[in-house]
């Protein structure tokens, strides 16, 4: 009713917008959090305030979780600290993107996906972060980091995208 | 009655020509077998010319074989290719052990349709069991062959046939960097794959219309997951959700005017039902916990659900009028995504047994639950219409590929893709 389209156009419209804004690329591999520690120590050093842009560069904006588990790890505090501070003295919409790993069922891993980006959000906004400037979306496990069948493409998975 | 079919399968034969995009067809195997399948010889079937280029007697084989109920004898074992009951001799085909005989010829009617005029006879008994006659066009050779194999299974098993069904799935293909999302349908054999949207957002769970004629899925083409619903034969689409939060598990009521789905606009994935006449959505869970994966029981009264409401997921059951919740699976800390057999008894689901994730039956008057498969990663089953089989998704070597179980375990064969990742089989209902 909202939208009568035929197959081809979409397909073409959906292929032409990806490639439009393709900026993303998934997360090669673990060594981004050794670089995350050494910015968690430099950014206090900066003042809070008219750089946002440095904020958004250095902290961290992949978040991961155990299996089965939608709980923030402790690690992850310090960085969305940083993205909280950073939204309150320039706000502007960001995305979460929950993701996990392949096993278990797909609509599931969906709901699983999106508990995830939820937890993230209510960190966000006890931190002081206004709600609508969030927005959650799950991709369950539609779209992998690392397409191995083993524990540590599973662990690199299960995440939350910052956008 | 076999006119009105054909002439639906008519209109899919265009359809396919139109789309233009045949790639990769699926091929099978079959891994494994019936203890004591029935012998049957399938002679070649005569043509009267060469115009005809589809090997009628092979599609046949090929059909009976793959429900894993039959034992073909190989053609070259053969002592004489019959394609007449008058030239029949039974000790040939006694020798070989057969049980049964299909016998056929092709032949070309007045306005260039073909007729396929076949006979099952009876090796033991020593006489023909039925005689019968099909036609259609060219195109219709191979859908000819599958109402042939549909005739004889019904005939011998007492269970309708599912040679003439169709499958949707979705496959997933790196290219450059990306992922590009497909859904297709093909035949119940991997034949004649048939492109229907392509994507470089995800596809997830397609369902089919009780009528074999719509596909409903969720699309994230707009950025977020929609559910659409989309017609075979015209291709023509309709966004039918766009509410923030999830939007998925889409599932048709039994008479087609409803569909069961998932949203979380209100915070938390809930099992709603939308009206698809007056478009209107009914909220029938209330819980914080997630509920997902409605797949309707045939009464069109009750659905069934996977719930983690008792901290781990299992299958719950729902009554449409009275939102009362039972939970139905209690062997397992994992058990999701029930495919309900046509009796409305025996379900297929994920079970998560030490780790490992197969496909389990679970029988809903009894309580047994069986394993049907071995492989890990085994998800997505999709019982077929006819109840005595079902298809799910596993991994081989790193790929998804799509597998076929028989609901007793005794058969089961594989389909592997030749390109990407194939995941999420539909079977469709039976094609009227």
């Amino acid at each position: 009713m909202k939208n009568k389209l035929n197959t081809l156009s979409v397909a073409t419209i959906a292929v032409a917008l990806s490639l439009a804004g393709c900026s993303s690329t998934p997360v090669e591999d673990n060594t981004t959090s050794i670089d995350n520690t050494e910015v968690a120590e430099a950014v206090p050093a900066t003042p809070v305030e008219e750089t946002p842009m440095a904020t958004k560069i250095t902290a961290e904006t992949v978040f991961y979780f155990d299996f089965d588990k939608a709980t923030l790890r402790p690690e992850s505090r310090e960085a969305l600290m940083q993205h909280a501070a950073a939204l309150q003295s320039s706000p502007r919409n960001v995305r979460l993107e929950g993701h996990g790993d392949e096993r278990g069922t797909r609509e599931y891993n969906m709901a699983l996906g999106e508990r995830r980006a939820k937890a993230v959000k209510e960190f966000l906004i006890m931190q002081g972060v206004s709600t609508g400037l969030v927005e959650v979306i799950s991709y369950g496990e539609e779209r992998a980091a690392s397409f191995g069948s083993n524990d540590n493409s599973w662990a690199m998975n299960r995440r939350v995208e910052l956008k | 009655m076999v006119n009105s079919v054909l002439n639906k399968l008519q209109i899919g034969v265009v359809c396919l020509a139109l789309s233009g995009v045949v790639w990769g067809e699926l091929v099978i195997r079959v891994t494994q077998g019936n203890d004591t399948p029935t012998k049957i010889s399938v002679a070649p079937f005569s043509r009267v010319d060469d115009s005809v280029l589809e090997d009628v007697a092979r599609i046949i084989e090929a059909d009976l074989q793959r429900s894993g109920l039959f034992a073909l004898t190989p053609r070259e074992d053969m002592l004489s290719y019959p394609s007449m009951v008058k030239d029949v001799y039974y000790r040939d085909w006694r020798l070989l052990g057969s049980e049964y005989l299909v016998v056929g010829k092709i032949m070309r009617l007045k306005d260039n349709r073909y007729a396929i005029d076949f006979s099952l006879l009876s090796v033991t008994a020593q006489k023909s069991v039925f005689r019968h006659r099909v036609t259609g066009s060219a195109k219709q050779i191979r859908d000819l062959s599958h109402l042939i194999s549909d005739k004889i299974y019904r005939e011998i098993t007492g269970i309708s046939g599912i040679f003439s069904t169709r499958i949707a799935y979705v496959t997933a293909t790196q290219a450059a960097n990306r992922t590009i999302y497909r859904l297709h349908v093909a035949d119940a054999d991997g034949a004649r794959e048939q492109l229907m949207l392509e994507s470089a957002e995800p596809i997830m769970s397609p369902a089919w219309s009780p009528d074999a004629k719509e596909l409903a899925y969720v699309s994230f083409e707009t950025g977020r997951p929609a559910i659409f619903r989309q017609n075979l034969q015209t291709g023509e689409r309709q966004q039918l959700t766009n509410f923030s939060g999830l939007n998925g598990a889409p599932a048709w009521s039994p008479d087609g005017t409803h569909m069961a789905l998932v949203l979380s606009k209100d915070g938390n994935p809930e099992i709603y039902n939308l009206n698809l006449q007056n478009m209107k959505f009914t909220r029938l869970t209330r819980h914080f916990s997630i509920d997902t994966e409605p797949t309707w029981m045939p009464d069109g009264e009750n659905l069934l659900f996977t719930s983690d409401r008792g901290g781990t997921p299992q299958i719950y059951k729902l009554n449409i009028a009275t939102k009362g919740t039972e939970r139905l699976t209690f062997t397992g800390n994992y058990n999701a995504r029930a495919s309900l057999a046509p009796d409305g008894r025996t379900l297929a689901m994920v079970h998560r047994e030490s780790g490992v994730f197969h496909i389990a039956s679970f029988d809903l008057l009894t309580g047994r639950l069986s394993e049907l498969t071995q492989t890990r990663l085994d998800e997505s089953p999709s019982v077929a219409p006819n109840g005595a089989m079902l298809m799910y998704a596993t991994k081989q070597d790193g790929r998804g590929v799509l597998a076929a179980v028989a609901l007793d375990a005794g058969v089961k064969y594989m389909l592997p893709a030749r390109d990407g990742d194939v995941r999420e089989p539909a079977w469709s209902p039976f094609i009227r």
